[in-house]
C-alpha cells in the first residue's frame, strides 16, 4: 500500500462517518450505551469489591472474659490464641478502656445515658480482640477460643462473638454479586458487540452499490475494506471516548453529591482508582468497532 | 495465440437448478466487435458475467486474457477484472462523485500515481467527448452522457476487452448511436468489445460478428451477421 492510498483510505473512512450521517449517529449511540451499562456495571462491580474487602478486613473476634479472670490466666489465654496458625493480631481491651471506647462511639447523646457508670460499677467485662488473617477463617477460629474453656480448670471464655450470621451473609451476598457481576459484564460485551456490527452492516448495505462498482473496477478485497475498517475503528473510538467522558463526569457529580455523608464517600472508590477501566473501554470500543467491521464486510466481499 | 477470450464445452447451472448455459465453446479474437443476442433469459447475461467472473461455471474452461478464469484463486480475481471494463444498461455511476471522480475512481482503485491519473482521466473524457463538464454530478447529466462517463471508467485503465450489457438499453435511438461510434472507436483503437443487446436496427446497420444464444446454446455465430428477431 503506497502512502497515498493509505492517506485516501484515512480520508474516505473519515468523511464517509459524516456523509452517513444518522448511521454514523445510530453506532455511535448503540456503542455508547451499551458500553455506558458496561461502565456503570464494571463500576458497581469494582465498588461492591472494595467494600467486601473493607469489611472482611474489618471482621474481628470479640472474647469476652469471665469477671474472675486475673491476670496470670489471662495473659495465658491471650498467647494461645496468639500461638494459633489462623490469628494475625491479638489486643486486650480492658473493661475501662471498652467503656472509654463505648463512650465516644456513642456520641454527646451517649454521654448522658452511660453518666451513672464508672471505675467501681463498670458493667462491661474485660475482652481480647483478635484479628484473622484469612476472614473465612473466622468461624473456625471463634470455635477454637471457645474451646479453651475445656484446657482450663478455670473457664476463662465468657462469650465468643463475630456477628455470627452477618458475616457468612456478608462472604455469600458478595461473591454472589462478583460472580453475576461479571457474567452479566461478559454478557453485555457480546450483546454490544452484536448490536454493533448490525449497525455496521446497515451502513455497509447502503454503500453495497459501491463495493459492487469497486470490485468491477477491480478493486482487492483490501482495498475495500481498508476504509470501512476506519470508520468503524473511529466509530469504535468516538463512542467508547464519550461513554467514558459521560461515565467519569457522572460518578464525580455522584461523589460529589454524596460528598457530605462521609461514610458513603469513604465507600465510593475515588476516580483515579478507574482511569485504568476507562482506557479499558475505550479499547474495548475500538476493538468492537474493528470486529464488528470485519464479521459484516465479510460476506459483501465474496464474488 | 491471439484469442483473448476462450470457452470450452463451459456449462452454467444457477442453485435453483435452471440451466442458464448448457456446453458453449466459442473464441473470440483480439480486436473483435462481437454482438450477443437472443430471448430473453437465454443465457445472454450468464455468459457475459461468465467473461468478467461476476458467475463461475459448473463445468467447462474460461480463459480471459491468458488467464484460467475457473480455476482462479479469490485474491487473483481483482487483477483480471483490470484486464476487462464493464458497462451496464443503468451506467452504475457513484451518485455522489462528480463525472471526474467516477473516472478516476477506477484508477485510484488499483493505485495508480496521482500524476499520471490527473492526466489520463482527462484523456479519456476528452475522448469521450465530456471534459467540459468533469465536474458535474451524474444527477445533473443526460442519460446518454452518464453512459458516456461509464465507458470512460471502463477504459480508463487500458483493458484489453470490454464487456456491455445491453449499453443503449436506456436510451434514445439518437443518442444510441452516438454511444455505438464511440464503442467503434474504441474498438478501432484495439480493444476488444462484446456487447450483449436487443438493438436489431443497431446490429442490422453496424454489421459487426454475431453470436446467438437460445436455451443456454450458441445457435448461430457469423461474421457481419444479422440480428436474426422480430423483438
Amino acid at each position: 500500500m503506497t502512502f497515498n492510498t493509505f492517506l485516501r483510505h484515512l480520508r474516505v473512512g473519515f468523511n464517509s462517518i459524516f456523509r452517513n450521517g444518522w448511521m454514523s449517529v445510530a453506532s455511535v449511540t448503540s456503542i455508547v450505551v451499551s458500553l455506558f451499562v458496561l461502565g456503570v456495571f464494571i463500576i458497581l462491580v469494582l465498588n461492591v469489591n472494595a467494600l467486601a474487602d473493607k469489611a472482611d478486613k474489618q471482621v474481628q473476634i470479640s472474647a469476652y472474659l469471665n469477671l474472675n479472670v486475673d491476670q496470670k490466666l489471662r495473659e495465658k489465654v491471650q498467647n494461645e490464641i496468639s500461638a494459633m496458625p489462623e490469628v494475625s493480631k491479638v489486643q486486650f481491651v480492658s473493661k475501662e478502656q471498652g467503656l472509654t471506647d463505648f463512650r465516644n462511639s456513642m456520641g454527646d447523646e451517649g454521654k448522658e445515658l452511660l453518666e451513672g457508670f464508672g471505675k467501681d460499677n463498670n458493667p462491661l467485662p474485660d475482652k481480647i480482640m483478635v484479628e484473622v488473617i484469612e476472614p473465612t477463617t473466622v468461624p473456625f477460629v471463634a470455635q477454637k477460643i471457645e474451646a479453651l474453656n475445656t484446657s482450663h480448670t478455670e473457664q476463662p471464655i465468657m462469650k465468643v462473638k463475630y456477628g455470627k450470621g452477618t458475616i457468612e451473609t456478608l462472604f455469600k451476598v458478595t461473591r454472589l454479586v462478583r460472580n453475576i457481576g461479571f457474567i452479566f459484564v461478559a454478557g453485555l460485551a457480546v450483546m454490544s458487540m452484536f448490536l454493533i456490527s448490525n449497525t455496521i452492516r446497515v451502513t455497509i448495505l447502503a454503500r453495497r452499490r459501491e463495493i459492487s462498482i469497486m470490485k468491477l473496477v477491480g478493486a482487492t478485497n483490501y482495498f475495500i475494506r481498508w476504509p470501512f475498517f476506519v470508520e468503524g475503528t473511529l466509530i469504535g473510538l468516538i463512542g467508547s471516548v464519550i461513554t467514558v467522558a459521560l461515565l467519569f463526569v457522572g460518578y464525580d457529580r455522584l461523589a460529589a453529591s454524596i460528598g457530605s455523608d462521609f461514610t458513603l464517600q469513604m465507600s465510593l472508590l475515588p476516580l483515579s482508582q478507574l482511569w485504568q477501566w476507562g482506557g479499558l473501554l475505550i479499547v474495548l470500543g475500538v476493538l468492537i468497532g474493528m470486529w464488528g467491521t470485519t464479521l459484516s464486510i465479510r460476506k459483501f466481499l465474496k464474488v | 495465440m491471439n484469442e483473448v477470450i476462450e470457452m470450452q464445452d463451459v456449462w452454467k447451472t444457477y442453485q435453483n437448478g435452471t440451466h442458464a448455459l448448457q456446453g458453449v465453446s466459442v473464441k473470440i479474437d483480439r480486436n473483435e466487435f462481437v454482438y450477443v443476442v437472443g430471448p430473453s433469459g437465454a443465457g445472454k447475461s450468464t455468459f457475459m458475467k461468465l467473461i468478467y467472473r461476476e458467475e463461475v461455471p459448473t463445468k467447462g474452461q474460461i480463459s480471459v486474457n491468458g488467464f484460467n478464469i475457473g480455476k482462479l484463486k479469490q485474491r487473483k480475481i481483482p487483477y483480471v477484472r483490470r484486464n476487462i471494463g464493464v458497462i451496464f444498461q443503468d451506467f452504475r455511476l457513484l451518485p455522489t462523485l462528480s463525472a471526474y471522480e467516477n473516472v478516476a475512481f477506477a484508477m485510484e482503485v488499483i493505485e495508480a500515481p496521482k500524476r499520471q491519473m490527473k492526466k489520463r482521466v482527462m484523456e479519456v473524457l476528452e475522448l469521450v467527448g465530456l471534459k467540459s463538464k468533469a465536474a458535474r454530478l451524474p444527477a445533473q447529466m443526460s442519460g446518454g452522457e452518464q453512459q458516456r462517463i461509464a465507458i470512460a471508467r471502463a477504459i480508463v485503465n487500458n483493458p484489453a476487452v470490454i464487456i456491455a450489457d445491453e449499453p443503449t438499453g436506456n436510451l434514445d435511438p439518437e443518442t444510441s448511436w452516438g454511444i455505438m461510434q464511440l464503442l467503434d472507436e474504441i474498438n478501432f483503437r484495439g480493444t476488444t468489445i462484446v456487447m450483449a443487446t436487443h438493438n436489431k436496427e443497431i446490429v442490422n446497420t453496424m454489421r459487426k460478428r454475431v453470436i446467438a444464444i437460445e436455451h443456454g446454446s450458441i445457435v448461430r455465430d457469423q461474421q457481419r451477421g444479422e440480428y436474426g428477431y422480430d423483438f
